[in-house]
């Protein structure tokens, strides 16, 4: 190991339906239909991964560790991102049952819980999941750690002495660049990087890498729900359009509108 | 008939298994793909020219490239388009407004 042994990183990624597959509301709309479907790592997280994978490559880190809270088939996350490039992983196994209800809250508790124990210099999130969308678990996190936080980053530059973090945020209408003291938690912008591929030799290599699992009950943390999903509904279906013969055509069906006078 | 060094033969299976499980996301499905894959490998199964072999090896990595950079900019634009959709319109409208302001003040 070299003196300086760098940043330990510590990079969230969650199991999502794939962003490709057209997502169906269950008949009861009490959620989505799950079963059968293609899930892949939230691109929030891949570019989150991505990330660490990079800063470790520049030696700007020295570690870094995957950690996903989700069902067993989480495990494939991980695989995805050790075979990007990530040193070991944690699984935080939630069963089934409990996963509907599984809410940010938890998630952050539970990432709290092993941030205590695994102790690392900074936390990358992916900035929102593309199934529920909530933008929470990074927030609340920096909160329950009391440690700063700098989200929507597009670009991470670490100080000379790996003190502090200079972070480029995408706000509304422009960037905002912010320094932060690690330890800090980080969450991932659309633009921060473009993930690499996890190719076949190296989801193979992937296998062989450390994969430890741990239960909720284990760090104590409590998955009781704090909100009720009332009701899922589908998006509006756009309506169908007409075509017209010609411009007078145009004008008549305008005006029957009220659209033109 | 000489046939080909053994080596050449298990990177062309590898190459075969790395663009089989990259079809598994690709956007026209992975039937779809399979059955090209394997025609394409069909069709220069015949080769036994080492140096063809390699030629051929390379094409197959070139195409693994391109599908690599297919897949990202397919995920990127269509996250583009979900989360990033009104913020484009409102830049693209910024600035072709101050496009249309150019030439207003030459006229």
């Amino acid at each position: 190991m070299a003196a300086s042994k760098g940043l330990k990183i510590l990079v969230g990624c969650k199991r999502v339906i794939d962003y490709a597959v057209k997502v169906r509301v269950k008949p009861d709309r009490s959620g989505v239909v799950t079963e059968g479907v293609k899930h892949s790592m939230n691109p929030f997280d891949e570019i989150a991964v991505e990330e660490a994978v990079r800063m470790k490559e520049k030696k700007l880190a020295g570690e870094a560790v995957a950690i996903s809270v989700g069902p067993p088939q989480s495990q494939e996350t991980l695989r995805t991102a050790l075979a990007m490039g990530i040193d070991r992983a944690i699984h935080v196994e939630i069963p089934l049952a409990q996963l509907e209800k599984l809410q940010p809250i938890h998630v952050s508790k539970l990432l709290a819980k092993v941030c205590e124990s695994e102790k690392p210099d900074l936390v990358i999130l992916g900035k929102q999941a593309i199934d529920d969308d909530c933008n929470q678990t990074g927030q609340m996190l920096a909160a329950l750690l009391d440690w700063p936080q700098a989200t929507f980053a597009s670009k991470i530059e670490p100080s000379q002495d790996s003190k502090q973090l200079r972070v480029t945020r995408e706000v509304d209408g422009g960037l905002e660049t912010i320094d932060v003291s690690v330890p800090a938690v980080v969450t991932s912008d659309l633009r921060l990087n473009e993930p690499r591929y996890a190719t076949l030799p190296n989801i193979m290599k992937a296998k062989k890498k450390p994969l430890a699992k741990m239960s909720p009950d284990q760090l104590g943390v409590d998955l009781q729900p704090r909100q009720e999903v009332i009701s899922v509904e589908d998006p509006p279906v756009r309506k169908a359009g007409a075509k017209v013969e010609s411009v007078e055509d145009l004008v008549g069906k305008l005006r029957e509108k009220g659209l033109v006078k | 008939m000489t046939s080909p060094p053994p080596q050449l033969r298990s990177q062309v299976i590898a190459l075969y298994k790395n663009l089989l499980y990259m079809g598994r996301d690709y956007p026209k499905g992975y039937a779809y793909f399979r059955d090209r894959l394997k025609s394409v490998f069909l069709k220069n199964s015949g080769v036994k020219d080492p140096d063809q072999i390699k030629v051929l090896i390379g094409r197959g990595e070139f195409v693994i490239k391109e599908l690599e950079a297919l897949y990202m900019l397919r995920k990127y634009r269509a996250l583009k388009h979900r989360y990033y959709e009104k913020d484009e319109a409102t830049t693209s409208a910024t600035t072709s407004s101050s496009d249309k302001k150019a030439p207003t003040k030459t006229q």
